[in-house]
């Protein structure tokens, strides 16, 4: 388990990381970015996966069979449509990367 | 032997929460098979290291991805290495000890990908928005049931990660209701702005209700009854709804924007929950990196979050001008003579707008750019900030008109330029060009930036007819001695330029 300081630790180094990785993004790619960004906090799919793996009473099992319907909706849905707008990106000197 | 085994045994069943696993062993059983028992623990381990792994190289490509996705160069490969990384994380995830309903997992995620990856592969790029706002709620509304379990199954926590789970719960409820009122704005489906009386008073005690409830859930710990938790979540899902529902379509990207930063930030606190090193440090990535999103947005924009939040669009709206105010009369000019100006031209600046994507003219805007470049005219795209529906969102629709990306300049870049520019094409923008917004202070949109079309030698503006733009107000620009109109429907003008420069 991550507990106390380490915990705070993780999150501020992430937060900055977060921050400076994107800062230089040109207007051009901040609909494709958000929609990535979007794409990259459906890892909550693993977290909806343990929360129905162990769910034990019906109630919880339902709410957690939602989870993991949300959460696959936000990681599949996410990457196709980014991966759609990205793959459209072209220089003139052709070709796409 | 046996003394060892048993503590073994006790070992494990503090780990395992007593929950729907596979049968325990007895320590009978455990002392009767010697080598299972020995073997059990370090198979946990193995596996336990293999989880982390593979979430530490998840989190790496995560972190990767963006960075390469913030160039256009790189963008394509970005959202690949993401992806790797989550298909990692997600398979490695059965390997989760004591993991159960292993079936409902696996229906559970077709149910959940086969409409997204359907969906998802046939929306028209115009509509690119409001699919982001879906499927970011769907990440929120999973960070929220994520909490749910925990609360109504009262797993003991610490205080501090209690709370976590609390506010991961409020955000992302949040994140998910309002982000389901954003996607109906966008698609229409909801029209109107909803105001009514003491709005931000009601918005306010919602509030309140939402934060109290959590807080008595904290104090009552796993002792909290179930009606409490889901009228906690019913009350914080309402919030979501009621302070989205008064923001106007113009503001949604950057609502779309803080949603999409609180479910990253729902997702980290969730992980801190889970002790999910993959979630804690994908969301909270995601939260900063979104937060910066929506202040670069709102700033592209010209309006403040707290504005953005607290008012609804026209609210404070300026005075209707008056036919006096305005100078000069509208000029029109047909589409050949339009086509000779520009062939003859050097240099070609094309101002784009969201009334082009509607009237699907980029195609068409393209093929007569490559007709125009032919003739040695050099032409470059100018984009203003919020041309489209988000920032952005104009580049992604001239891509995939074929528009290579190095010929497409936002406003700081290209400027400069409109001086030495023979004509400058607007097509579907209107306020974005309104010199209005640099002269005068009773204006709505004074102080906005703009794209300076007025400094260009000639101006020609495609249009369908003679109103005025999104915020209603007259556009200066349109009366400009050096300014002509060309009305008609976006596509079918591009295409009688495109013929007429052809003939030349």
């Amino acid at each position: 388990m991550i507990e106390g300081f380490t915990a705070l630790y993780i999150f501020m180094l992430a937060a900055f990381t977060g921050y400076e990785v994107i800062s230089r993004v040109p207007v051009i790619l901040h609909t494709p970015l958000m929609s990535g960004s979007n794409f990259v906090h459906g890892i909550v799919l693993v977290g909806a996966m343990v929360a129905l793996g162990h769910a034990d009473t019906t109630l919880e099992k339902t709410i957690g069979f939602i989870g993991v319907i949300l959460a696959t909706g936000n990681a599949v849905g996410g990457y196709v449509v980014t991966e759609r707008m990205l793959e459209m990106f072209k220089s003139s000197k052709g070709g796409t990367k | 032997m046996n003394h060892s085994n048993t503590v073994l045994y006790l070992a494990e069943t503090t780990i395992t929460t007593g929950l729907a696993v596979p049968p325990v062993p007895t320590p009978v059983t455990v002392s009767e098979f010697p080598p299972f028992a020995v073997q059990e623990p370090s198979t946990t381990h193995w596996q336990n290291v293999l989880i982390e792994g593979f979430y530490f190289l998840a989190a790496v490509l995560f972190i990767l991805g963006l960075k390469r996705m913030s160039s256009p160069v790189t963008a394509r490969g970005g959202i690949v290495w993401a992806g790797i990384g989550m298909v990692l994380a997600t398979l490695v995830t059965f390997l989760y000890p004591n993991l159960g309903n292993l079936g409902l997992i696996v229906i559970a995620i077709m149910v959940g990908a086969l409409p997204a990856w359907w969906l998802a592969k046939h929306v028209a790029m115009t509509d690119m928005p409001q699919m982001i706002a879906l499927y970011n709620g769907m990440g929120g509304g999973a960070a929220a049931t994520i909490a749910a379990v925990e609360l109504i199954k009262g797993t003991q926590h610490s205080l501090i990660v209690q709370t976590l789970a609390v506010l991961g719960a409020i955000i992302g409820s949040i994140s998910f209701s309002g982000s389901i009122i954003a996607f109906a704005k966008l698609q229409s489906i909801m029209k109107k702005s909803w105001l009514f009386a003491n709005q931000q008073l009601i918005n306010l005690v919602l509030f309140i209700i939402t934060l109290a409830l959590g807080i008595f859930i904290l104090i009552q710990g796993p002792a909290t009854a179930t009606v409490i938790i889901i009228l906690f979540f019913s009350f914080a899902l309402l919030f979501g709804i009621l302070m989205t529902l008064p923001i106007g379509g113009a503001d949604m990207p950057v609502v779309i924007s803080l949603y999409n930063a609180l479910t990253g930030l729902a997702v980290g606190f969730e992980g801190f929950v889970l002790g999910n090193a993959a979630m804690i440090i994908a969301g909270t990535v995601v939260g900063a990196a979104g937060t910066l999103l929506t202040q670069l947005m709102a700033r592209a924009m010209n309006r403040s979050l707290g504005n953005v939040l607290f008012s609804g669009f026209g609210a404070t709206g300026g005075q209707e001008m008056t036919e006096a105010d305005v100078q000069g009369s509208l000029k029109p000019i047909d589409a050949n003579d339009a086509a000779i100006m520009m062939a003859y031209a050097q240099q070609i600046l094309i101002i784009p707008g969201y009334g082009m994507a509607v009237a699907q003219a980029q195609h068409k805007i393209w093929e007569l750019t490559k007709a125009l470049i032919e003739r040695e005219v050099r032409v470059k795209f100018a984009i203003h900030p919020v041309a489209g529906r988000m920032p952005g969102h104009m580049n992604v629709l001239l891509a995939e008109a074929g528009v290579p990306y190095d010929i497409i300049y936002d406003l700081d870049e290209i400027n400069a330029e409109f001086a030495q520019t023979d004509v400058a094409l607007v097509i579907g923008a209107n306020d974005v060009v309104n010199p209005i917004a640099r002269t005068d202070p009773s204006s709505p949109i004074y102080g906005m930036p703009i794209l300076n079309a007025d400094k260009a030698k000639n101006v020609i503006v495609i249009k369908r007819g003679r109103g005025t733009g999104f915020s209603g107000i007259e556009n200066l620009l349109f009366y400009a001695d050096n300014t002509r109109m060309l009305y008609g429907d976006g596509q079918k003008m591009a295409a009688e330029l495109l013929q007429s420069v052809k003939a030349l």
